[in-house]
């Protein structure tokens, strides 16, 4: 019976598996497939590859993608920590509530209203202030700013919440002003959450196809904008091994990750067997010889 | 090693001096969280070089108590000076006070030596003496071999240890320390207790200490301060607080106590008789009180202040009563008698432990007497 069981489970298991990745797997071979249409194999070759790095749209959309995601992940991760920080710590001020509910509606709100209302804040700007000056790569940065700090305020926050609190009253008794203990034990201690705000916010900006939609102008085209772009056209084996590449630069980057905090498990194991070992040292006993 | 011995620092008892000018003067503080009272109209002095003890139940407002001296609270109302200057509006960071947390609040990205360095680092010291302070005092604690390590390295009393050392290494002349020992064996809880007396000698710190044990209390402090819902009910030197006690609550709250309800049925200025109906016994006590006539009272008697034997005393008119034993515990050192009253109430009696000492052990069912000296029992009226 339990046999039985136990067989469906598996089926159950393979067939979830096969519906993740089949429609990637099936990617990474045609982008070998040395045909230029997509759907029929003609055999092995990395032709696509060669014309890839040969395109000058694709590689600037990347490089353009890149920047863009790196600029506006760095200003997410300072402008969220600053929401974080004034929502962790600075007690009941007013507004508190106003601000904690506008920090983090653009999680919820739908992208396509997040970009049409930024784009009409922008033409207005421009109309008022004559800034920003058209739509370009800065506007990108902006539009992602905006919605990606929201992200690394959750993040930052409650990294701040499941800190004790005594650790910065600490520093503050043993005389630093409050600036200091933000920069040298506050952030320190998030520094962790500050990071993986950066990479999320880095990872969300790379794949926005909306908002950067609305947002950019001539001349400012991001990696998912070319891409969308050409598959409208049809499919063409390059995008299929640009795919392919990304996938094994994410697929790297998750097998580092894991690589690492396996690192890092086993360095906390081996800290708490020296300090339980530490136990039967002299210092064990402060007073025979005070 | 362990002589037990009380810091005589606060030698002269300055507290029975109304000359002696406080170091802390803490004037009618009270302290609210929304409706609630957590301090509530506390007033106290605390003297150069004693150590302190902030006595009471859990949630009674000691550690609120602390955070307004510490700075980290301000205080609804109320004043609070430190030597001789108010504190309102001072940050944590410009007072003469350091202050060791309930849980440690190590840096937990710095080492030992660095997290002993912080205070000094932040009062600009010279390198070389930071180094040479932050070393003397690590040697101190008995940490200097762990001094590269991070906190996470580190056993519970060692930990407290790093934490002891931070907060004294900038030699404050207050230290605050919030259950300083809560998570120590015994054994370490006091050799470090004995530490802190040791260091007080040296240092001549002045010392606050919050403390829900009791007994820690006792063997630390020059006085302790018990504290109930926001007050402070009694400040006395140990002895005078388990002695004297001025209330139901602390009588109850420091060691053990028979307490017995009844009324003063004769008194002069230098005797009164209380009967306690309900327990069929009356007690002489041998110094007058000050209450009303037919008020209800109170007599707290102390377990070991109680003889139990099987023959009646000369006088059995007074400070005695009959009982039958309903039950022993052996601690080891002292035995305690559960002693049932005619009445039905239990009294509780301890003796040291009598085993392979006497012929004639008292055993469960025996029936017995319990008699007292006229000044053991205190009179409570509240
Ligand atoms: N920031 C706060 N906001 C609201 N209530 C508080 C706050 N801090 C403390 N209290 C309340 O004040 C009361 C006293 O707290 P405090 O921490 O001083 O107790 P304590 O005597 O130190 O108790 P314990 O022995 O358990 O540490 C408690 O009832 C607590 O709930
Ligand atoms: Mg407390």
């Amino acid at each position: 019976m339990s046999r039985r069981v136990h067989r469906s489970l598996w089926v159950w298991l393979g067939a979830g598996l096969a519906f993740l990745y089949i429609p990637i797997v099936s990617l990474v071979i045609f982008s070998f497939n040395s045909s230029k249409l997509v759907t029929v194999w003609a055999g092995f070759s990395t032709r696509w590859y060669g014309s890839l790095f040969h395109n000058d749209q694709i590689l600037d959309a990347a490089g353009l993608s890149v920047r863009i995601g790196f600029i506006s992940a760095a200003l997410a991760v300072v402008l969220g920590t600053m929401v974080a920080v004034a929502l962790a710590r600075f007690g009941a001020f007013g507004g508190r509530a106003l601000l904690s509910a506008l920090s983090t509606a653009p999680l919820v709100m739908p992208e396509v209203i997040t970009g049409l209302s930024l784009l009409l804040l922008f033409v207005a700007m421009e109309q008022a202030i004559g800034w920003p000056a058209g739509r370009s790569a800065m506007t990108i940065i902006i539009a992602h700013t905006t919605f990606s700090m929201a992200y690394v305020a959750v993040v930052v926050q409650s990294r701040l919440a499941g800190m004790d609190p005594s650790i910065e009253e600490a520093a503050l008794d043993l005389g630093a002003r409050p600036g200091k203990v933000f920069f040298v034990i506050t952030l320190p201690l998030i520094s962790p959450a500050l990071v993986s705000g950066f990479l999320l916010a880095f990872t969300l900006s790379l794949d926005d196809l909306v908002i950067s939609s609305f947002v950019s102008g001539p001349g400012a085209t991001t990696l998912p904008m070319v891409i969308y772009s050409k598959v409208r056209l049809g499919l063409s084996p390059e995008i299929n091994a640009l795919a392919t590449l990304m996938v094994a630069i994410v697929g790297a980057g998750v097998v580092i990750a894991g690589i690492l905090m396996n690192r890092a498990e086993k360095a906390r194991i081996r800290d708490e067997q020296m300090a339980l070992a530490g136990d039967d040292l002299p210092a064990a006993n402060p007073v025979s010889q005070a | 090693m362990h002589d037990g011995r009380k810091p005589e620092l606060a030698l002269d008892e300055p507290w029975r001096n109304p000359q002696a000018t406080p170091y802390i003067s803490i004037r009618n503080v009270t302290k609210r969280f929304g409706d609630f009272v957590a301090v509530n109209d506390v007033s106290l002095n605390v003297y150069r070089q004693e150590l302190f003890c902030l006595l009471g139940g859990s949630g009674c407002g000691k550690s609120t108590l602390l955070r307004m001296l510490a700075g980290f609270e301000e205080p609804s109302s109320g004043q609070i000076f430190i030597d001789g200057q108010d504190m309102a509006g001072i940050p944590p960071y410009s007072r003469p006070v350091n202050m060791m947390f309930q849980s440690y609040a190590l840096f937990p990205h710095m080492s030992v030596q660095d997290n002993v360095a912080f205070g000094l680092k932040q009062d600009r010291t010279p390198l070389k003496e930071i180094r040479e302070r932050v070393a003397a005092m690590l040697d101190l604690v008995k940490l200097s071999p762990f001094a590269k390590r991070k906190p996470h390295q580190l056993s519970g009393g060692q930990r407290q240890r790093v934490a002891l050392a931070r907060s004294l290494v900038k030699e404050p002349k207050l230290l605050l320390l919030d259950e300083p020992l809560g998570a120590l064996d015994r054994k370490l809880r006091e050799s470090t207790q004995f530490e802190l007396m040791n260091l007080q000698d040296k240092l001549g710190v002045t010392f606050i200490v919050v403390t829900h044990d009791q007994e820690e209390a006792m063997t630390l402090a020059s006085r302790i301060g018990v504290m109930n819902q926001g007050h402070i009910v009694q400040v006395g030197t140990p002895s005078e607080i388990y002695e004297f006690p001025v209330n139901r609550f602390v009588a109850d709250f420091i060691g053990t106590v028979n307490m017995f309800a009844g009324r003063i049925v004769d008194e002069d200025s230098n005797y009164v008789r209380i009967a306690a109906e309900a327990d069929g016994c009356t007690f002489f006590i041998d110094h007058g009180v000050s209450a009303s006539p037919n008020a209800q009272l109170w007599v707290a008697l102390r377990p070991e202040k109680i003889n139990i034997g099987r023959e009646a005393p000369a006088d059995t008119r007074e400070n005695c009563v009959q009982g039958v034993i309903d039950g022993i515990a052996y601690m080891g050192d002292v035995s305690v008698f559960n002693v049932k009253l005619a009445s039905g109430r239990m009294v509780k009696v301890t003796r040291p432990n009598l085993i392979r000492r006497e012929e004639d052990t008292l055993t469960w069912d025996d029936e017995v007497w319990l008699h007292w000296h006229p000044a053991s029992g205190v009179v409570l009226t509240s």
